[in-house]
């Protein structure tokens, strides 16, 4: 009875240990992991897509020959510093909640004569698209290592927190997914993907908090608009529209429950 | 001219760490478009790097390097405010060439 006792304890320490050493080569991969993509930070291609958008600031383009350098992201006509982390929010010329890409795109229109529904239209990493996506990213690296801090004070900003709240549970498309299937809970992952969990802040430098971010597979960068529209693709759902309501709601509620954390952009990604 | 690298230079005692990031497609020649044609071949086929006008670095690329190529290499003999110029040239015969200061 005794021996049985002592065996059943000898056993349960082994076990113990070997459940302990697993979970000490599961940190031990976690850190080489994090150790990779820090030296892959060094050169990371998203620099050249910022240089891009720096001069695509400034430079007149255009029916109208303007730059963008008076264009107001949210903080003062050309302030960039903090604009990124504080978007979405509402604005009260266009009297619409706007993301940074939709946001950019006004400007476009305004400042600079481009239409926007041609934009908008264009594919991803092509034409005016790419110059756009060039531009979220410089003006997203201005506000690199700051915390999100979106205002989410008016009406209309906490309207669209609960649309986005309602978007990010709803289940459909042939594959009855929601937003929440993958990003919904703590400790998830994809083959060796983590999945952030989405319905409250998981950390600097995660989810709505890396975009946009230079895709090593695809050699090609991405803003939020693309991975939302990425998103909805890989759900079997249809596309959703350049700046449509759906991608700004979601990038509201991701970017409220994302307050205090603070911004890699532009971040690598595999 | 192509777009810009990104070049920064860094002296830590007497060696001095050169890091460029090159905007090159890189197209190796085996790729085909959507509609079912041969994407052509460019890519970078040879990088050189001089300080002072002496060549401190000469490679010679091929298809293997990807798109975006991110070059470190270090050398010594070299003082802070010197220049390190860069200059690659593909197999289309297009050339780029920029410098940086050594920090």
């Amino acid at each position: 009875m005794r021996n049985q006792l002592l065996a059943g304890v000898a056993a349960a320490t082994l076990l113990g240990t070997v459940s302990g050493m697993a979970h000490a080569q599961q940190d031990a991969t976690a850190a080489g992991i994090q150790q990779y993509r820090e030296m892959l930070q060094d050169g990371n291609p998203a620099e050249l897509f910022e240089a891009k958008g720096e001069d695509l600031w400034k430079k007149a383009r255009g029916p109208k020959n303007a730059s963008l350098e008076k264009c107001d992201l949210g903080k003062g006509p050309g302030v960039l510093k903090g604009a990124f982390v504080e978007l979405p929010r509402y604005f009260k010329d266009t009297g619409r909640v706007q993301d940074l890409e939709s946001r950019l795109l006004t400007c476009m229109e305004t400042l600079q004569g481009f239409n926007a529904a041609e934009v908008a239209k264009t594919p991803f990493n092509r034409g005016e698209m790419a110059n756009l996506t060039a531009l979220a990213t410089y003006v997203a690296t201005q506000s690199k290592g700051m915390r999100f801090n979106l205002p989410n004070n008016t009406p209309q900003e906490k309207a669209m927190y609960e649309v986005g709240k309602r978007l990010f549970f709803m289940r459909g498309g042939t594959h009855d997914f929601s937003c929440a299937s993958c990003h919904g809970e703590e400790g998830k992952r994809i083959r060796l993907q983590d999945l952030p969990d989405l319905t409250k802040n998981p950390g600097d430098g995660v989810g709505f908090a890396a975009w946009p971010a230079y895709r090593v597979s695809n050699a090609q960068m991405w803003g939020m608009q693309l991975r939302l529209n990425d998103c909805y693709r890989q759900q079997r759902f249809p596309e959703p529209k350049f700046g449509s309501d759906v991608t700004i709601a979601l990038g509201q509620y991701m970017g409220v429950n994302a307050k205090g954390a603070e911004s890699i952009v532009p971040a690598i990604k595999r | 001219m192509a777009d810009p690298m990104r070049i920064r230079a860094n002296l830590a005692g007497d060696e001095t760490t050169v890091r460029v990031l090159m905007a090159h497609v890189m197209e190796t020649g085996q790729r085909k478009n959507p509609a079912g044609e041969t994407i052509p071949a460019h890519y970078i086929t040879d990088v050189e790097a001089t300080h002072n006008g002496k060549a401190v670095l000469q490679a010679a690329w091929s298809t293997a390097v990807s798109q975006n190529p991110f070059l470190s290499f270090k050398f010594k003999g070299a003082a802070k405010g010197d220049k390190v110029v860069v200059k690659w040239t593909d197999n289309k015969g297009e050339s780029r060439t920029d410098e940086t200061t050594i920090a």
